[in-house]
């Protein structure tokens, strides 16, 4: 069995003696040609991870290993990973091939082939004919692709990606994310990328580490983290979700029945996790695992099943959303409900009744953290 | 080279080193001018004689303190009215030219501001032999044609604060132009929109934006007359300003009365730049 | 807001700039270009002609500190920018929060008190009965006072002194605004320090550079005090040829030959680095 490209053993970092560790303890490894990401808010330790390996900042623990071997004691400049800085960091003082060829200059490479090699690194971005650009007459989506190439074009084990679409606009980002994992595919390097935007992650993504407070939460696939979160924390982060807190009320092999401390009780699904009777818990549920329907019938098989009225439309086309404050329930619950793409709920308007229901199963409980 | 390259040991302290040894080549002359300001002897030199303060408060010859040295005094005095006009008039000056170059497109604009520019690349003693010679030519024909005397245009106090004005506007302007440009204009179209008119919304939303630098721009531009040496040196009369009286003292042979004084000068200069900070930290 | 109004206050702005330029820098240099072209023929009998500069081009004296001045004044200005650029680059670059505003205030101190109080110091301790000298002569280096005053080297010491500040400043500015993200991607990309000095620091300085030595290239030439004060009786500065030809020998004609000679050389000299480094005096000083 081959190492993986990167690897990271108990990797932790504190700035402060007394300040609780930025990273603490992770562990991960990144096999050989896929699309790893760190996924976390800002202030998660992410950044802190990326410049570890890139060897801007020393690990107070643990160990980082390339193939397999540490490179504790390797400089940055002599480490066989590169990466994309956030703002790109482009050089402005050279255009875009002294950019691209900066690397191999340091490496010696001869002219002719250096020429060479920018030439058909610049082909497959595919901007063969900006070489001679200045750094500041390119686009957005340019500098990005530039900033890539400068690294592709040194065949790195790893190429590290700081949150680099943090700067485009909404338009470009959602087109850059395509064409990242293009990019990807066809050079067919390990890449490792950082971000807090979610849809980044889960769209580029082969496997993603849900991060928070220095921890992983989570490793998994996009959809393993989307339908099997494993800690409240990954649940309430990827995607959106109705979420209630209150008592458990009875516990029946995997199912079990919860008050709401809004008043409601509902049915969820432990899925393996210890939950006793008596607990506190949190739920989760997906708006688009609720249904809509006109009369309580048409929701036969779901375990949860509320009748209330439309308090808000949130139109967005085919992403359209209601919510619902149920019957019985306090002022300040409402839940949030997808609407079928079919159009068949289209003609909802704003104080409508309506029944919403869902199995037990796409409610996800988890035990409430010890602190709430 | 930055904080988060690992560096070697060794080349980190030669270089700490290296800048210590900066700053000790920095204050290294500060320092030795004022200490030995105290010494009990008529010249600022080893041996020491023995702490006084009698550079300061003495009275009696051989050793007349600064506050009882009319010269110097009266020198202080001159320096601190030039610094006062220069400044005022440069500020005044510098704020209109701000005004000028961010507010209006006009044609000439690009030239005119190169030209403005021109006084921090001529040498201070061409500025002020330049001053010097027209004012002289100007008073001369006045004379001739009019039997007319301008005392005012021969060397003197007059000439002295021109020379100066003439390129310290220079500094007030680009440092009254640098904040001016940071403001943001929506603010006065604000002051506007809510019922001010145009001189009213630049008097009350634009000048306390640029009070900062206005500020800035007085201190430096007094401290930078106080200082001047090369332009006013050309253009002095009878009334010699502190640097000058000071170099005459100098070029006769030096007492430690020349460093009581330059001690008060740094305490005073240090004082007014610590008081500018502290108004800018505010503001 | 009417077009008269608007009109108004452009001309009442531009007024006082008009006045300060055309009356006190415009008019006094053509004029001062006037008086050089002056050959006094008779007493109180002048006609044009450019005898003045050939004084200048024919007396060895002139010409010589002519040349020495421009070339110690080149030479103070390289020597600042090496001794200050490393200072800069650590206030820039190395030193983190309040110990980098308390070092950049510093650097500043010594410049709020005026030349001629930093030369005095430097008489203090260079001359014979000086601290130095003193020193040496209690740690057993030198038998006798030494005297270090009066000599080209002290005059380098002074210059390069005096003009510290003009150099320093601009470089900090101009190495602060190069993001450390981009000297990180130099070394990411496996560059070291000597080559990411030579292909991103220095080339990012490069407007800080040029504004620093054309500073300090403007003080060092047109230096009078430090050249006077801690030079030898024999080594002679241009600015003193200047001050002699006008207040004391009262030959105002050779005397603003002189000056503009002056001029000529500094104008050239900062046009000449602005041309060949591909900068404009707007963006440089400006």
């Amino acid at each position: 069995m081959t190492a993986p490209d990167l690897e990271c053993r108990a990797l932790t970092k504190r700035f402060a003696p007394d300040a609780p560790p930025a990273v603490d303890g992770v562990g991960f490894s990144v096999p050989s040609g896929s699309f790893f990401s760190i996924l976390g808010p800002s202030g998660c330790g992410k950044t802190t991870i990326m410049r570890m390996v890139a060897g801007f900042l020393e690990p107070s623990g643990g160990d980082i290993l390339i193939r397999g071997r540490s490179v504790l004691s390797v400089p940055p400049n002599k480490r066989p990973v590169n990466m994309v800085f956030q703002h790109l960091a482009l050089f402005p003082m050279m255009n875009v091939a002294e950019n691209i060829g900066y690397g191999l200059r340091r490496r010696g490479t001869s002219k002719p082939e250096i020429a060479r090699k920018v030439g058909d690194v610049l082909e497959r971005i595919g901007l063969p004919e900006i070489g001679t650009r200045r750094v500041d007459e390119l686009s957005g989506g340019q500098k990005q692709r530039v900033a890539i190439a400068r690294c592709m074009v040194l065949d790195p084990d790893v190429l590290l990606l700081d949150e680099p679409l943090g700067a485009l606009d909404l338009k470009l980002r959602e087109h850059m994310k395509v064409e990242l994992k293009a990019l990807q595919a066809a050079f067919g390097t390990t890449f490792v990328y950082i971000t807090h935007d979610q849809s980044e992650a889960l769209v580029m993504s082969d496997a993603v580490a849900v991060m928070n407070r220095g921890r992983f939460e989570q490793i998994g696939s996009a959809q393993d983290l989307y339908y099997r979160p494993q800690t409240p924390f990954v649940a309430g982060f990827v995607g959106d979700s109705n979420r209630w807190r209150g008592r458990v009320t009875r516990v029946d092999g995997e199912s079990l029945e919860l008050q709401t401390d809004g008043g409601l009780t509902l049915r969820a699904a432990r899925n393996g996790r210890a939950i006793a009777a008596g607990d506190r818990a949190e739920v989760f549920v997906r708006p688009e695992a609720i249904h809509p329907a006109r009369d309580a019938a048409a929701l036969e098989g779901c375990a949860n099943m509320l009748r209330g009225e439309v308090s808000t439309l949130l139109f967005n086309g085919a992403a359209s959303r209601v919510r619902v404050r149920p019957e019985g329930a306090g002022a300040d619950t409402e839940i949030e409900v997808a609407l079928p793409q079919s159009g068949a709920f289209a003609g909802l308007a704003r104080g409508d009744d309506v029944w919403i229901g869902w199995t037990d199963a796409q409610a996800g409980a988890f035990a409430a953290a010890a602190a709430e | 080279m930055i904080p988060s390259i690992p560096r070697n040991g060794a080349l980190r302290a030669a270089y700490t080193a290296y800048v210590v040894l900066f700053f000790v080549y920095l204050a290294l002359p500060l320092t030795v001018v004022a200490a030995f300001a105290f010494n009990d002897s008529q010249f600022p030199s080893l041996p020491w004689e023995g702490f006084t303060l009698a550079w300061f408060f003495g009275a009696e010859r051989p050793m007349i303190g600064v506050f009882h040295e009319r010269p110097i005094l009266r020198a202080l005095g001159t320096s601190g009215f030039v610094g006062l006009c220069v400044a005022a008039l440069s500020v005044a000056v510098g704020t209109c030219n701000a005004f000028l170059f961010n507010r209006y497109e006009f044609r000439g604009k690009g030239l005119l501001y190169v030209l403005m520019l021109l006084p921090l690349v001529v040498p201070g003693i061409v500025l002020g032999i330049s001053i010097l010679v027209f004012s002289s030519r100007v008073a001369n024909t006045a004379w001739d044609l009019a039997q007319w005397d301008i005392q005012a245009l021969r060397p003197g106090l007059l000439l002295v604060v021109l020379g100066q004005f003439s390129f310290i506007t220079t500094i007030t302007t680009l440092v009254i132009a640098a904040r001016l440009q940071k403001f943001d204009r929506t603010l006065e179209e604000a002051a506007l929109n809510l019922g001010a008119n145009r001189l009213t919304a630049v008097r009350t939303v634009t000048i306390p934006y640029l009070m900062p630098a206005l500020v800035g721009a007085f201190v430096v531009g007094f401290l930078m007359s106080f200082e001047n040496f090369n332009t006013t040196l050309m253009l002095v009369g009878s009334d010699a300003p502190l640097t000058i009286a000071m170099f005459d003292r100098l070029k006769e042979g030096s007492t430690p009365l020349l460093n009581a004084v330059s001690l008060l000068l740094m305490v005073g200069s240090s004082l007014l730049a610590l008081l500018m900070i502290a108004f800018q930290r505010r503001a | 807001m009417t077009g008269t109004s608007a009109r108004l206050g452009f001309v009442l702005l531009l007024a006082p700039a008009a006045l300060w330029l055309t009356l006190l820098i415009v008019i006094p240099h053509i004029d001062l270009f006037l008086v050089s072209l002056r050959e006094r023929i008779g007493v109180g009998q002048y006609t044009t002609s450019f005898a003045n500069y050939g004084t200048f081009l024919d007396e060895p004296l002139y010409l010589m500190t002519f040349a020495r001045t421009a070339i110690m004044s080149v030479l103070a200005t390289a020597l600042t920018l090496l001794i200050g650029f490393p200072v800069a680059y650590y206030i820039a670059k190395l030193a983190r929060g309040r110990t980098r505003s308390v070092l950049f205030l510093l650097c500043l101190v010594p410049f709020w008190v005026s030349e001629l109080v930093r030369t005095f110091g430097w008489m203090i301790l260079l001359r014979e009965t000086g601290l130095v000298s003193s020193l040496l002569q209690w740690a057993g280096l030198a038998a006798g006072p030494v005297e270090l005053l009066y000599n080209d080297a002290a005059i380098m010491v002074g210059l390069v002194y005096t003009s510290m500040l003009f150099m320093v400043v601009p470089l900090i500015t101009t190495l602060d605004s190069l993001d450390d993200a981009v000297i990180e991607a130099g070394y990411d990309l496996g560059g070291s320090a000597p080559s990411i000095l030579r292909e991103i620091v220095i080339p990012h300085a490069m407007p800080g550079i040029v504004s620093g030595c054309i500073v300090v290239f403007m003080l060092s030439l047109g230096n009078y005090l430090t050249p006077i004060m801690l030079g030898g009786k024999d080594s002679l500065w241009f600015t003193e040829l200047i001050y002699s030809q006008f207040i004391l020998r009262f030959n105002w004609e050779l005397g603003a030959a002189f000056g503009f000679v002056l001029l000529l050389l500094s104008s050239v000299i900062v046009w000449g680095t602005l041309r060949l480094t591909g900068q404009t005096l707007r963006e440089t000083m400006g």
